[in-house]
């Protein structure tokens, strides 16, 4: 089943285009993973995905997938570092995306945050002030929320970065399980791309007219792939 | 004690800005808890020049003043919101744009008409002998919606403060919410400029917050405790003015300024034990 389709895709930033004529389709169960190098692309083109950026030209649509069944990673931002807030509350407003105007969480909103933190092993941390916790909890955190909202599909928007190589393994792992255990199809935007394309089935190779490629062995095998490990 | 708090609360007047002042109080702490952590802090003092110019207009021109200067001051509090949401411009420069301009604006009007009275006085230092009977009852009605409306979207309120970017990607209307907080508190700046003032109204919003934050680890704490330290603030700060016949606005901020210090103290001590 297709989740969402870009057609003739084009994004700009201000009067420069980003992205030009891109073209994909994505499906329930993909992993994809988005590498590229830094100012090629990849945050203009999550924001694309997320619908919070139109395209200049062409179509980006949701097919089997309505804006709430998204859960997303984003990057820390400035204003989290001295946040005050409880790993509780950060996971459970993961399920807001479900509720109406009234925002009450239900006894089963409950249960799905506290299973996401067992999941990520952050159930220890439940009453922990997210300032006062390591940068891979809050990215545990993070993750866990993003999973209360996933339905779908989950977008990660470099969810090692920051992190330190055997912490990011273990984060890699998660998320496949999570790709295939729960059949959530995963969008990746990542710049260490050894440990990131290693639980991929599909690659976008970011410039100014990105490559698609449907499967990882193609893209091992292709010019952009070695010029970007600086092996050509 | 007792017998001094039934002696003052004899004069209606200070029992008319105790039960405004309370309300206002109240409801300005909780709304401030979400612009403070959003660094929004200064959106308060541009609505409330803004909303000093409307009220001095108003009494002027022999207006209803909290008809004209409501309405104005959420039309400016979505402008502003505007503003800096389409990056047109920072959102502090756009705070002091509005603020300024509007403020010079009241003042060349007010001159023009028949200089500076004491009404217009009053809302710029505040007064709380110019509270009614009216200005009781809608500010009771006011804070209640404001707190009805609050408790409602709380939940939605702390994720679009924490988190912007993950709200607007998972389908929750932002933009509704940001707009419902500048409204909210544009609304109670201009009921709290009969205190407090123009130029003090907006330490209502800012101070609880920022004391709270120095030793409260959750949001929900933070709220629950900003609105106690509001509250307990505006009844010292009230009855001290009254005992040493001081100003009650300047007052309430002097209070709100030592209970800052008090938990920026224990917070540094909390840290290193």
């Amino acid at each position: 089943m297709i989740l969402l389709k870009f057609e003739n895709v084009t994004l700009s930033y201000g009067n420069t285009t980003v992205i030009e004529n891109f073209s994909m389709e994505l499906s329930a169960g993909d992993y994809l993973c988005v590498v590229g190098e830094n100012g090629s692309g990849k945050s203009t083109f999550l924001k694309g995905l997320l619908g919070l950026k139109p395209p200049a030209r062409g179509k980006i649509s949701l097919v089997g997938l309505e804006q709430r069944e998204i859960g997303y990673l984003p990057q820390k931002t400035d204003i989290q570092k001295n946040f005050p807030a409880s790993v509780n509350e950060i996971v459970l407003s993961g399920c807001l995306n479900e509720c109406g105007f009234l925002s009450f969480y239900s006894k089963r909103q409950k249960n799905m945050a506290i299973e996401n933190m067992d999941l990520l092993g952050i159930r220890d941390l439940k009453n922990e002030s997210f300032k006062e916790i390591s940068g891979g909890q809050q990215q545990r955190v993070l993750l866990a929320r993003a999973l209360c909202a996933a339905k779908k599909i989950l977008i990660l928007d470099e969810p090692c970065a920051g992190l330190d190589p055997v912490i990011s393994k273990k984060f890699y792992k998660i998320i496949k399980n999570i790709n295939i255990n729960k059949n959530i199809a995963i969008v990746m935007v990542s710049h260490d791309i050894r440990p990131a394309l290693s639980g991929a089935n599909a690659v976008i190779h970011m410039q100014q007219k990105p490559i698609f490629f449907k499967t990882v062995e193609k893209y091992r095998e292709s010019f952009s792939y070695k010029r970007f490990l600086g092996g050509v | 004690m007792f017998d001094f708090a039934r002696e003052i609360l004899q004069y209606p007047f200070i029992f008319k800005a105790l039960v405004v002042g309370i309300f206002v109080s109240f409801c300005c702490a909780i709304l401030g808890v979400s612009l403070v952590l959003k660094r929004y802090s200064m959106i308060g003092d541009g609505l409330s020049h803004v909303g000093f110019s409307a009220l001095s207009i108003a009494v002027v021109m022999n207006w209803a003043p909290l008809l004209v200067s409501i309405p104005v001051v959420i039309l400016a509090a979505v402008l502003l919101l505007r503003l800096s949401e389409k990056n047109k411009m920072q959102g502090d420069a756009a705070i002091a744009l509005i603020s300024a301009s509007s403020l010079a604006f009241g003042i060349i009007f007010v001159s023009l008409a028949n200089g500076i009275n004491a009404d217009v006085f009053g809302y710029m230092f505040g007064s709380i002998l110019a509270i009614n009977q009216s200005d009781v009852f809608l500010s009771i009605c006011i804070s209640s919606i404001v707190l009805v409306l609050f408790i409602m979207s709380y939940n939605k309120i702390f994720l679009v403060t924490f988190d912007e970017n993950f709200a607007n990607a998972t389908g929750i209307n932002v933009r509704l919410y940001n707009t419902l907080l500048s409204i909210l508190t544009g609304i109670m700046i201009v009921v709290g400029m009969r205190i407090m003032g123009a130029l003090l109204v907006s330490s209502l919003i800012v101070f609880p917050t920022l004391s709270s934050v120095k030793m409260c680890k959750y949001f929900k704490s933070v709220v629950i405790n900003s609105a106690i330290i509001s509250v307990l603030s505006f009844v010292t700060g009230l009855f001290i003015s009254y005992i040493f016949s001081i100003p009650a606005g300047a007052t309430i901020v002097i209070i709100n300024l030592f209970a800052f210090i008090l938990y920026s103290i224990f917070g540094f001590i909390k840290e290193r034990v």
